[in-house]
């Protein structure tokens, strides 16, 4: 609901926003610029001094302004020719001219209407409306994404179009809703909607008939500081029953031009006063600073537009079309969906399709949008949750666990819940299973136990299908067919050959940079964007199932590096093993935020065996800038598969890499990466001190080591690996 | 566009006891290139004693921006009642305004004379752009305004 309101007014209003954030922008600049230009009056100048050396300069003066930034603007009759000229308030000559600016002047217009009249500044309203909807709705998402409002400012995760719109957003947010809020008052005002009246007082009737007062002689006006002047009118040449009317930024009153005596005055009312406040926190004109800022902040809006348009289309593209998807309201089966990556929305949609074509009512949604009150008709719930990281919730289930925990009663229609994710991970469906504890503990009836989907096969797909389909007393063949992203013809330019003495085929293989086009460099799409520690799917020929490989370049390398050591039975690997220069594989990007090491000046540990040298020899090939790195590699033998071996002194001789320790375990005392560590734990301790990171990436049995190693070295500071690991100071990538 | 045209299909626009006579009267305003915003015009009339005769048109909509118009608002204490049904659009610089309306006979001649106050946004007020004698010799005769108005006429 709340995506909604926040998608539909962005999408429409985005081009417009632009227009109206980039002129109020622009225009922040001019009482900034004023304010520094304007020739300031002398602390404690009084308006009658200010008055009588104007009227020196120009005997025929009409009329003086004082604008909000405190540019003094002075207009006069001379021999029947207006004139008029920015004032400087210590001799009262002119000093510039008192044009309007015309460039200020076109913006303003621009901003305000379009030049499009009243129609204009309608479609402007509705801008800036939309722009407050879009500040109310977007907050309440970046809390939802944040995980509450306390954590508005939490780290990041995500495709890089998400993460600058919400970084972007929850900065300029409070500049964007104070200035959409404002707008609209300033419009309503415009049309008249507010009860704002005039305060300034009746003309007088009685007055002196005298003229010619020598205007220092008027005694308010030698009372009122020029900083609270607005403006001052001489009485029209000789018309003895005209007076001086002074306008302050307390109110209006009028003076007599014989005798000075004051022939009324009116305080400003309150509305006025809001009003002028609100004036000035809308143009900055008297709040220079304050105008920049909310300038500054109306500049993130065009960044805003585009990669929230970004973000909206890479949502679209990664959930397949659900054709007849009944509303939440009106569906007997409710599917909810956990995905990160969108795959899981694939199966989605089969199962959609089977049980539609079984006779059911369906709905398929978002697990975030689950809400009791908008499933009216449900008889039952499924749950199809992949995993995000270490347990975590993926990207379109946030707040469900919350929701699910707030529940007072469990409902009568029963769940079921299927996780999505890959054995090899340690939290294999974790956060699908902690779905399926906290519904049994709210005592929601289970319609089938809790079941798991590895590697996205087909065939687990199938077999639950069919106990669903028992519990449904309906006939459910679920056919999934993988959503593989779209691959790239991968041309391999060179291979290094490694370990091939001790059976353990293993290659460096390097591929050319396919073509990127314009659109991918633009959204960030394709291999147009690429870390190490990213992973390189490859599908097999023969198989819809892809393989991922941690890269070990960077985009700005110029290559697509991989490390592939050959599995006894492995499709994937036999063939990437078996490619010559000039022979093909078909691959994609897939993005690995949680592996990464980020950016800063503290120490690296990194730590890899065998083919885990890959990422972490990608990141110490992009250390230009000399960060500390200590890296931990364990081999077979250093003869047969050093891996990297002659690039890891290059790079240490070239500062990228600090220090090297390998570990043999084909040797006469063999050694394991972990016993190294323990060896160097006086330093590993000293680098966490210095607020190292630590990276690991290779096989489960190594990292298992690692760990235990790593708790020994912490256990004097009072430290864990599961500290470290909470901080994000510990990461692994393990297989 | 060179000029702004608008027509006030003969309406009554002031009228004085017992003054049944009444004829069309073309009044005609061109605007210099002041250089800023469309411009607020109030067109009144006074009495040959200089009292407030009555308002003959008033370009410019919104109510809260004719304190600037500071001569006929002093004359009518901003009373929008006195434009009711002759108000029009403000009038942008270098266009022209022109309007129709009836003018009853004894306005001629008579000691009225009529005065256009102007007011822009970000600029000065300009009360008593014009102030012209309501004769019928000057009919067809240009008056030049102080500040906004290159040019006035009134054609009968």
């Amino acid at each position: 609901m709340i995506r909604a309101l926040h998608r539909w007014p962005g999408l429409l209003a985005a081009a417009l926003l632009i227009v109206l954030t980039l002129s109020g922008a622009a225009l922040s600049v001019f009482p900034a610029a004023e304010r520094l230009t304007a020739p300031q009056a002398e602390t404690g100048l009084s308006v009658a001094t200010l008055a009588a050396r104007i009227q020196t300069a120009y005997p025929g003066v009409e009329q003086i302004r004082r604008s909000p930034p405190g540019q003094i603007t002075a207009y006069w009759f001379l021999d029947g020719t207006p004139g008029a000229a920015v004032i400087d308030p210590a001799t009262g000559a002119g000093v510039g001219s008192a044009d309007p600016n015309q460039v200020e002047r076109w913006l303003t217009n621009l901003h305000r209407s379009l030049f499009l009249g009243y129609g204009g500044r309608i479609a402007m309203v509705l801008g800036a409306a939309a722009m407050l909807i879009l500040s109310v709705s977007g907050s309440v998402l970046v809390a939802r994404r944040a995980g509450g409002w306390r954590r508005w400012f939490a780290p990041l995760r995500g495709p890089l179009s998400g993460r600058l719109h919400v970084e972007i957003a929850r900065v300029a947010v409070l500049g964007l809703a104070l200035s959409s809020m404002t707008a609209l008052w300033m419009s309503a005002s415009t049309f008249d909607l507010l009860p704002i009246t005039s305060s300034a007082p009746a003309f007088p009737n009685d007055v002196s008939g005298e003229t010619g007062i020598s205007i220092t002689s008027i005694e308010l006006l030698g009372q009122t500081p020029v900083a609270e002047l607005r403006e001052l009118n001489f009485p029209y040449p000789g018309d003895a029953s005209d007076v001086f009317t002074l306008k302050t930024d307390q109110g209006t009153g009028y003076l007599d031009q014989g005798t000075g005596a004051a022939l009324g005055w009116t305080d400003l009312t309150g509305w006025e006063n809001v009003s002028e406040t609100i004036y000035m926190l809308h143009t900055g004109q008297g709040a220079a600073f304050l105008g920049i800022l909310l300038g500054l902040m109306a500049l993130g809006v065009p960044v805003l537009g585009v990669t929230g348009v970004l973000v909206w289309l890479a949502g679209r593209r990664s959930r397949p079309r659900i054709p007849g998807n009944l509303p939440a309201a009106k569906a007997e089966t409710i599917l909810l969906v956990g995905s990160e990556g969108g795959s899981t929305w694939g199966f989605a949609a089969t199962l959609h399709q089977a049980l539609r074509a079984a006779g059911q009512t369906v709905h398929v949604g978002p697990m975030s949008d689950f809400d009791l009150a908008h499933h009216a008709k449900a008889q039952r719930f499924v749950i199809l949750a992949a995993t995000y990281g270490d347990g975590d919730a993926p990207e379109t289930a946030k707040g469900f666990l919350d929701r699910l925990k707030a529940l007072g009663t469990a409902p009568a229609a029963p769940i079921a819940v299927l996780g999505f994710g890959d054995r090899s991970y340690p939290e294999y469906c974790g956060y699908a299973q902690r779905v399926a504890e906290m519904a049994k503990t709210r005592g929601w009836n289970m319609l089938l136990p809790f079941d798991t989907i590895d590697r996205q096969s087909p065939q687990d797909f199938a077999r639950w299908g069919r106990l669903l389909g028992q519990a449904l007393g309906i006939n459910l063949e679920l056919v999934h067919q993988p959503i593989v992203p779209p691959t790239e013809m991968l041309t391999l330019v060179s291979r290094r050959d490694y370990g091939a003495e001790m059976q353990a085929p293993t290659a460096i293989l390097r591929f050319a940079l396919p073509r990127v086009t314009l659109w991918q460099k633009l959204t960030g799409q394709g291999f147009a964007r690429f870390e190490a520690g990213d992973l390189l799917g490859i599908v097999p020929e023969g198989s819809a199932i892809p393989r991922l490989y941690s890269l070990a370049s960077d985009r700005r390398d110029g290559f697509v590096e991989i490390v592939v050591k050959r599995q006894p039975s492995g499709l994937c690997s036999a063939q990437l093993t078996q490619l010559a220069p000039g022979d093909t594989a078909k691959g994609y990007i897939r993005r690995n935020p949680g592996f990464k090491p980020g950016k800063g000046r503290a120490p690296l540990i990194l730590i890899g065996a065998g083919t885990g040298i890959g990422p972490l020899a990608g990141f110490i090939r992009g250390n230009k800038r000399h960060r500390p790195i200590h890296l931990f590699f364990g081999m077979r033998h250093p003869q047969n598969d050093f891996l990297y071996g002659q690039d890891l002194a290059d790079w240490q001789t070239k500062g990228r890499l600090t220090r090297l320790d390998t570990a043999v375990s084909r040797a006469a005392n063999p050694s394991y990466v972990q016993d190294t560590l323990r060896a160097e734990g006086t330093e590993v301790a000293r680098l966490i001190r210095d607020g190292a990171r630590i990276m690991v990436c290779g096989g489960r049995g190594m990292a298992t080591g690692v760990t235990d190693a790593l708790a020994d070295i912490l256990k004097p500071m009072g430290l864990t690996p599961q500290a470290l690991r909470a901080e994000g100071r510990y990461v692994e990538d393990v297989y | 566009m060179k000029s702004l045209l608008a027509t006030l299909a003969l309406t009554t626009a002031l009228t004085l006891p017992g003054l049944a006579m009444a004829r069309p009267v073309t009044l005609t305003t061109t605007m210099n290139n002041y250089g800023g915003d469309g411009a607020y015009l109030a067109l009144y009339v006074t009495d040959a004693a200089g009292a407030y005769a009555g308002s003959l048109w008033m370009a410019g909509g919104k109510s809260k921006y004719y304190e600037h118009l500071s001569e006929w608002y002093r004359a009518t204490a901003g009373d929008t009642a006195q434009i009711n049904g002759i108000t029009g659009a403000s009038v942008g610089a270098g266009r022209t305004l022109e309007i129709t309306l009836d003018l009853a006979d004894a306005l001629f001649d008579a000691g009225y004379t009529l005065h256009i106050d102007a007011a822009v946004e970000d600029m000065r007020d300009s009360p008593n752009e014009v102030a012209v004698p309501l004769t019928t010799g000057g009919a067809g005769t240009p008056i030049t305004g102080r500040r906004y108005i290159a040019d006035f006429t009134y054609d009968m």
